[in-house]
This record gives C-alpha cells, structure tokens and sequence, in this order.
C-alpha cells in the first residue's frame, strides 16, 4: 500500500444550510454557506488536520463526509464508491468503515445506556456479534483504550470527561472502522488529559492502520498529531500542505495570522515573537464577501481580491493555497 | 515595591451533599503594584474560587470563607462589611469573567451596563456616565461607538461583549484588574486581540492584573510571576521565566510536558500525567499530587509537604527534588 493512496476524496463538496421565514409555508430567504466547495483528499494511514476558528465550517465538513448532514452539491468518493449517491442501506454498511469521534464527551453518550451498552451497541445493530460475543468483544475495547473492563456495567456520569472520551473512542472502534472521523475530542479536556487522549489515539492508530481526519482549532495539537494540515476559513480551505511546511512555510496570509496568534508556552519564544494581529471578526456565512473570503480582513488583499474567488492551486509540489497574491 | 495586595492563608470551602468540598486549602500571595500575576490551574484547582473568596463573590451558603486574610490598601477584605466591599468591587478591583455570552444583562443596552459603575461608585449622572462610556468603549476598539451604546449584548460578537466586558471593569480606573479566562470562550485570533488590548490597557493605566488560566501559552508572554495551583494549594510560585525554564514541582514539570509547540521541530511524543485530580472532599494529610506523581517518595504519601524558597523568589511544594528524584535537603 503506497502513502498516497488516497482512502477518502471530496470533490467540490458544498453544504448550504436554508434559513426560511414562515411557519405554514415556509420560504427560502436565504442560506448558510457552511461548507462551500472544498476538495480534498485522506490518504491512507494518514491523519489529515482540519483546522479553523468556530464557524468556519470545519465540523460541517466532517459531518457531511460521513453523510450526516447531506450536502447540496459535491461527491464524497470513499475508496471507489461515491458516498453522496448510495441509497441509505448501503450507506449504513458503508458506515461501519467511518467512525465519529464527537466533541462533547457528556452530550454524545446516552445516559441511561451502560458503558458495556454503548460500545457494545454497534456490533447488535450491524449484526456483527451476538449478546455474549458482543459482551466479550466490549471487554477488549475497553482494555484497549485503557479503562477497565469491569466498568462496562456503569454509567456515563460516573466517569470523568477523559474517560467518557475513550469510551467514545472504544465505541467508535468497534467497528474496525477503517476512516475515524476526530471532531475537536480533546478541546473539552483539560490539558493533562488532553495529552493522555491523544497518546491513545497515536497509539490506536499505529496499532490498527488508522486514517484520522482530525478536526480542531487547537493549532499545536494539531501540528503534533497530523500527517497533512488543511486550514479552513468561512467554509472554504485556503491552505493544505505537510505538517513541517506548513508551520514553517505558511503561505496564504489567513494561516500566516492564525499561527502567528497561537500563543508559545515559552516566555522566552514570546519575547522576541513579532506578532501579527489580525483586526476584525469572521463575516457572517449567510452573506460572505465577494470574490476572496478573507479579503475584508486581509492585510494584502488587492482589487482583484473582491471580484475573482481564487483557485485552490498546487503552488509548490503538495502545497495548496487559494490566494491571488501567493506566486 | 509596595505590596498592593496581600492575601494569608485563604480557605474556602462548600457544603454539598457529599460533604464539606474544600476549595482553597490556605493559599498565600502577594501582589505588587503594576504587576501581572498570573494563576494556573486546571478546572476544579481553585484559581477561580481563590479571587472570588477575594472579592467576596462566592454564594454563601453552600460556600464558606474558612480562614484567611486579604489585606488591601489596610483593609482586610474579608472582613468588611457588605457595603464597604461593594465600594471597593468594580471601583478598585474590578474583575473580567470568562463568559462573556452569560456576564451582560440581556434586557438593559451596553452602553448603560458600562455606565453603570460610574454612576454607583462616583455619584455622575447617567448622562455624564453614557458619555465617558462611549470614551472606554473607543478605547477597548469598539466601531460606531455612538449607535452602538444603544444596542443590546446579543447585538454583539463574542470578542466585542469581551472588550466590552473590559471597558466596564475598567471605567473606574481600578487599581487590580481580575481576569478570570477571558480568552477561553474566543478564537485564536479574537484571543491575540484581547490579550494585546489588556497588555496595552495595562501599561496605560498602570494597573496590576491578575491573569487567571489553564494555558500556559498565553501566561508566558503575559505575566511577570506565575503561581500553579493544584487540589486547592499553590504547589509552585516563581518569577514567569524561571518557571518555564526551571519547573521544579512534578506537577508543573507535567503539565510543560503535555503540551506540544508549535515551533519545536521534529516529533515527541507528549508526555501526560496519568489519572485525575483528586475529589477534595478530605481534609489534606498527604501531597494531593502523589497518586499521579511519578517521581512519589514515602513522605509523600505521609505528609503534605508545604511551600517551601528554594531560591529567592522560587517557592516549590515537594518533597522531591526532580533533579536527583531525592527528598530535598
């Protein structure tokens, strides 16, 4: 298996949300980009970042990869087979292949289910396993990610944020899934546990060849735990290199911001950092700016900028900016 | 320089129907005029609990200020009465909270919530006030200030309510500025733009802060002495760069470990710290750190070792010297 292969392609994938008026006859006034046409592709055994401040449509991205919301236009290529086509009884084998690792370690878990039922609980639904099979099979996931089996039979609320978090990780491997969908799972932890988790997550990956798209807006963790970063902004990508190029070669002026605004745990470091500050906010997704999405807030943007929506374009070998001013 | 302001073991705890939770277990600081203090923790150490005992912000019952003094300008804060204290919040001490969706009255505009203070600690008008108002609200950079004195806090953005927040802590010129996490709720780049805005305010006004967060990145380039918290004790004190170089206790040496940087090259593989912190529902009779403490002795789990100078302004509690892995002299 060559590391380009790519396990997972979005292809012009585009997810507007409707915003309507009217309770009887509800009209469309309007609409949410959320997601509005980015490419990309996982490559196997990879873990590809997605990173972007909130609002940027990084989690609408995941979710709508794994048909969870359907998008508006675009294909979802998962090895050969086109996602965003498949009728829903193939698309739930197909699922068993892409797991959901979710933010909220206290709102993903059912509370009246036990442990043991819950990460149990896919291998009934796909009728992979029978009660005491499935009783077994919880038993070893538990280990595996580090808690003991003997806590199948409690419930959520008697674990803390990073154990519930590894049961959501247990759950999300029982399926041997081959793609682990990571939305923001550390960012709810506190910072030790937070190291823990995502040592269990490198490890797992190693152990069972796992491709991650990890999304967070935690800049260093995601430069510690990816293969490849995509830095998203209003629901476009405007930058997917390597991990190493992109942090020390930043191309597009959004992520030259963004890295430059991650503060340094070194008192040292931040001393002699010369900083960046980007003025303003975000724009609304409901009405974004013409032409480039960054423009209102770009320090070089130029006239250009507000007319033409820039390609997303190989500018180096493996290096993807959409930016007029990047030659 | 003087001390501005002088806190003696504080204690604070809360009744709950476990049993008494014991917050804030004795912790001793001082802060100087001018300075930045920064307090790190994580959730549940006590670094917030600790400046609301403070300013006597903590709902009593189920809380209850223990032991302690916390002497400003003379006055012991925690001994004065209700109306001495509200003379004293918001005028000379004034505090900045985390969220800033949930910290505005949602039926009264800004600009009368920013004027608020004015009006209450020196006796201007409401006219008067809204006018200096608006002048705080240009000076934390917020556009259009004249139609927006008008608006409502959901009419704004999470970053604008945080300046906004900033400009009503700060109307009275207060000689501390508490800010508990106002950046966790905001985007990086929102982040950047408060914390350059406090660090401008402050050297302009020559106010004292103290910065209270679970990032140690954000300290580093903010503070000039640093305590960390943990289980309710301060379990190291020391000037901002020797503690980031010079970490002594586990714990801090822990946390420095699980965090990746973003300029190191190359890869490691994080370093965490196993288990949990501790339910403080027990009174203290071993270090609280020691069940997740890889470098434990015997004494640890025998005495709670106190803060201790092991150089002129580096105050570590632990038995252990990591250097050597042996008990300290």
């Amino acid at each position: 298996m060559s590391p380009q292969e790519a396990l997972l392609k979005v292809d012009h994938l585009v997810k507007y949300f409707p915003i309507t008026r009217g309770i009887v006859f509800q009209r469309q006034i309007g609409a949410v980009h959320a997601v509005d046409d980015v490419s990309f592709e996982v490559r196997k055994g990879e873990t590809l970042g997605l990173v972007g401040e909130s609002g940027c449509g990084k989690s609408t991205t995941g979710r709508t990869i794994l048909q969870l919301y359907r998008p508006t236009s675009g294909h979802v290529y998962y090895e050969d087979h086109d996602l965003v086509k498949i009728k829903s009884e193939e698309l739930r084998k197909m699922r068993r292949k892409m797991q959901m690792i979710f933010q909220d370690p206290y709102a993903s878990l059912n509370p009246r289910m036990t442990v043991g039922e819950i990460v149990g609980e896919p291998l009934l639904v796909h009728h992979l396993a029978s009660h005491k099979q499935a009783d077994e099979r919880v038993a070893e996931l538990l280990k595996l990610v580090g808690l003991n089996p003997a806590y199948a039979d409690r419930y959520p609320h008697e674990f803390s944020g990073g154990q519930r978090q590894r049961v959501g990780v247990a759950r999300a491997l029982s399926m041997q899934p081959d793609l682990i969908v990571c939305d923001e799972p550390i960012s709810a932890l506190d910072v030790s546990i937070q190291a823990q988790v995502v040592n269990l997550l490198e490890d797992l990956q190693k152990q069972f060849n796992l491709t991650y798209l990890f999304i967070a807006h935690d800049l260093s963790m995601v430069r510690h735990i990816s293969s490849r970063v995509a830095v998203m902004y209003l629901g476009i990508i405007v930058e997917l290199t390597g991990r190493n190029e992109l942090y020390s070669n930043p191309l597009h002026p959004y992520t030259q911001s963004l890295l430059s605004a991650v503060p340094i745990p070194d008192p040292v470091a931040e001393e002699k950092r010369q900083r960046r500050i980007l003025q303003g906010e975000i724009p609304s997704p409901i009405n974004p700016p013409s032409g480039c999405r960054f423009r209102t807030r770009c320090p070089i943007a130029a006239e250009i900028c507000s007319k033409v929506r820039p390609d997303f374009r190989e500018v180096a070998p493996d290096h993807f900016v959409a930016c007029h001013m990047v030659v | 320089m003087a001390d501005l302001l002088n806190v003696q073991g504080l204690a604070t705890q809360f009744q709950t129907r476990e049993g008494m939770i014991h917050a804030v277990n004795g912790v001793s600081f001082k802060l100087k005029e001018g300075e930045t203090l920064g307090i790190v923790g994580e959730s549940g150490c006590g670094k917030s609990v600790t400046m609301m005992s403070i300013l006597r912000l903590i709902p009593m019952p189920p809380g209850k200020i223990m032991a302690g003094q916390a002497i400003f300008q003379g006055k012991d804060l925690l001994m004065m009465s209700n109306d001495e204290i509200r003379h004293i919040r918001g005028a000379q001490i004034s505090m900045v909270f985390q969220d800033p969706m949930t910290s505005f009255n949602p039926v009264i505009t800004i600009g009368r919530q920013v004027a608020e203070p004015l009006e209450i600690h020196n006796g201007l008008t409401r006219k008067q006030a809204l006018e200096r108002a608006g002048e705080m609200m240009k000076m934390v950079g917020i556009p259009n200030v004249e139609e927006r004195l008008n608006e409502y806090p959901h009419q704004f953005s999470g970053g604008m309510r945080q300046r906004m927040m900033i400009a009503m802590a700060l109307i009275c010129t207060p000689q501390i500025l508490i800010a508990d996490e106002p950046t966790t709720a905001l985007d990086v780049t929102i982040q950047a733009q408060i914390v350059e805005l406090v660090k401008r305010l402050r050297d302009e006004l020559g106010m004292a802060v103290i910065w209270i967060t679970h990032d140690l990145g954000i300290i580093a380039g903010m503070a000039q002495r640093v305590l960390v918290l943990y289980a309710g004790f301060i379990i190291e004190e020391a000037p901002v760069k020797e503690l980031y170089a010079h970490a002594q206790h586990p714990y801090t040496l822990g946390l420095l470990n699980s965090l990746p940087r973003m300029d190191e090259m190359g890869y490691h593989r994080l370093t965490s710290i196993n288990g949990m912190p501790p339910v403080l529902l027990r009174d203290v009779t071993s270090c609280p750190f020691a069940p997740r403490c890889t470098y434990k002795i015997e004494h640890c789990l025998h005495e709670n070792p106190l803060l201790r100078t092991i150089s002129p302004d580096h105050h570590v509690a632990c038995w252990v010297d990591p250097a050597t892995g042996k008990e300290r002299a």
